[in-house]
């Protein structure tokens, strides 16, 4: 199967809404048509372009959430999961306005740094995920795309959110980390927890990603997505503890939601 | 909001529709202080008349890249070069 | 153009008659900056005014503040496309600091805290076309709009009217800035839609 890593310029072309499909109670997964599509690497991104009547337009960067067999699929598919910002300009329309039927310019995919491939050279290394908010959405992209590869290289995702209703892709993740094929998944709340949990809520830290994640010593490959400051404090929280930085791939989304 | 930088990865859509292969994943050495980083690395401030790059280590400018219609300008004079992975060569 | 986008507008309100051509107005004041926001002390604060002959003029902020100042409302246009209409600020004029200053330069380049520098013609800065402004709507200038103090030349661009100003050299020659040198038109005009090099 072709993995597209980048293969020639990026240009704009336009998807279409197949379908639409709520997340959370601000969140929705937007799943686009896009014939020509070349194909993506778990974790990459597209950059979202709107334009109103009068020409004033404006971009904005969503990661993938689609496994890549989805946009190797024909015709192509790619799915965008938007968190709705009470004071966005794009992710309200994303989010609200958008409907079945409607055109979405998209430039993509883009990236070639932040991504996990299940056929790359590193493969075999055991993989750490940590995603803060929307963050899970590039991650999610990969373990989508380990179960649809068949992979077995064992996944841990550290998922933080305020409390349970943030939590995206919550069926699917508790479905996918009960299946007993080397994915493991600890949810850390930072506001409520569950009812009925015993854990403290609270800020990730380092006792939480040395018990849910692995030890330097098993040489993991470790992605790490959300806000500016969730990303640098987990990033220095693991290399305090002896990750190795160049193992560490970062990639930080705006405040509270897309990249601007 | 100014201090909300970015990192390079949102810079792969920028310059992915300059070059023909994946910018994000080349790496480069701050002419400033010589630290190196991968381009995805690197703080962006995306909330300006063009994307600045900025080194993690020091802060000094990378590069900076301004688009024009029709046209974009690209200035990597701080940096002393990029490093990037030819696929297929 | 890309395509239209269905339903979306965006939020901004819609472009007026009274505005450059391209520009939207704006009811918020949207931050830009290319770098990490300079927190400068007003106690370690200096602007200074060197000439072409290398002499320095030098206030620090209690002799900034002691210096006769304007209240300006006035219209800005930022060269990504938004504008804000009659926004209030107090400052210094150029005029009342060039006073004393012996020059017969024709182009400045105004410096900021963090490195950012951009030029204009010494006769865009004088005769009430110019300020270092430091309250903005009644209050002090915050930081990230460029507090202490920061150049405000409203009839430019608004890159041109620098954040965070330290300094201002004046030259026998024009030496782009840091947008200037790389596409920015070198100077700037909103009514003629001077955004680019070429424009």
């Amino acid at each position: 199967m072709a993995r597209a890593a980048v293969l020639g310029r990026l240009t704009w072309r336009v998807g279409t809404v197949a379908a639409l499909r709520d997340e959370t109670d601000t969140a929705r997964t937007i799943v686009l048509d896009v014939p020509g599509w070349p194909g993506q690497l778990a974790g990459q991104h597209v950059d979202v372009r709107l334009t109103a009547p009068d020409g004033y337009s404006t971009e904005r960067s969503y990661s993938i959430a689609s496994a890549p067999a989805d946009g190797q699929a024909d015709p192509p598919v790619v799915e965008l999961t938007v968190q709705r910002l009470a004071d966005g300009e794009v992710s309200p329309y994303l989010t609200q306005t958008l409907a079945v039927g409607y055109p979405l310019e998209l430039r993509g995919p883009v990236g070639g740094w932040f991504v996990w491939n299940p056929d790359g050279p590193a493969s075999a290394r055991p993989v750490l995920l940590v995603a803060g908010g929307s963050g899970v959405v590039p991650l999610m992209a990969m373990i989508r795309e380990r179960a649809a590869a068949g992979s077995h290289t064992p996944f841990k995702l550290i998922y933080s959110v305020r409390d349970p209703g943030a939590l995206l892709y919550a069926s699917e993740l508790a479905r996918r980390g009960q299946a007993g094929d080397g994915l493991g998944i600890t949810y850390v709340y930072t506001r409520t927890a569950p009812p009925g949990s015993t854990e403290p809520t609270g800020r990730i830290n380092a006792a939480a990603l040395a018990s849910a994640g692995w030890p330097p010593d098993q040489s993991p490959a470790v992605f790490v997505c959300g806000p500016t400051g969730f990303v640098e404090a987990v990033a220095g929280l693991l290399v305090h503890a002896g990750h190795d930085p160049g193992a560490i791939k970062t990639e930080r989304f705006g405040p509270s939601g897309g990249k601007p | 909001m100014s201090d909300d930088y970015m990192d390079g990865n949102m810079l792969g859509g920028e310059l992915g529709e300059l070059f023909s292969m994946d910018v994000t994943s080349a790496a480069l050495t701050c002419v400033s202080c010589g630290a190196s980083w991968m381009v995805a690395q690197t703080h962006v401030y995306p909330h300006a008349p063009g994307m600045v790059a900025r080194c993690p280590t020091c802060d000094a400018v990378l590069l900076r890249l301004v688009r024009g219609p029709g046209r974009a300008w690209l200035d990597l004079r701080g940096v002393t070069c990029l490093q990037l992975a030819v696929p297929g060569s | 153009m890309g395509i239209v986008s269905p339903g979306f507008s965006g939020r901004r309100r819609a472009a007026d008659e009274k505005l450059p051509p391209g520009q939207y107005l704006v009811t918020d004041f949207p931050v830009l900056s290319a770098g990490p926001t300079p927190r400068v002390d007003t106690g370690k604060w200096e602007l200074s005014i060197t000439t072409e002959a290398g002499q320095v003029h030098r206030w620090d902020w209690a002799a900034f503040q002691a210096l006769p100042t304007d209240e300006p409302t006035v219209d800005i246009h930022c060269v990504t496309k938004w504008s804000k209409l009659g926004t209030h600020w107090r400052g210094v004029s150029l005029d009342t600091l060039l006073a004393d200053v012996k020059t017969s330069a024709g182009f400045a380049v105004a410096h900021s805290y963090g490195g950012y520098t951009t030029n204009l013609p010494l006769a865009d800065l004088v005769d009430g076309q110019a300020w270092v402004a430091f309250d903005f709507e009644g209050k002090p200038l915050e930081a990230e709009h460029g507090g202490p103090a920061r150049l405000l030349v409203p009839h430019l661009y608004f890159w041109k009217s620098a954040k965070w100003l330290t300094g201002i050299t004046l030259s026998d020659h024009d030496e782009p800035g840091f947008w200037e040198s790389l596409g920015y038109h070198n100077y700037g005009d909103p009514w003629r839609e001077q955004r680019y090099w070429g424009d």
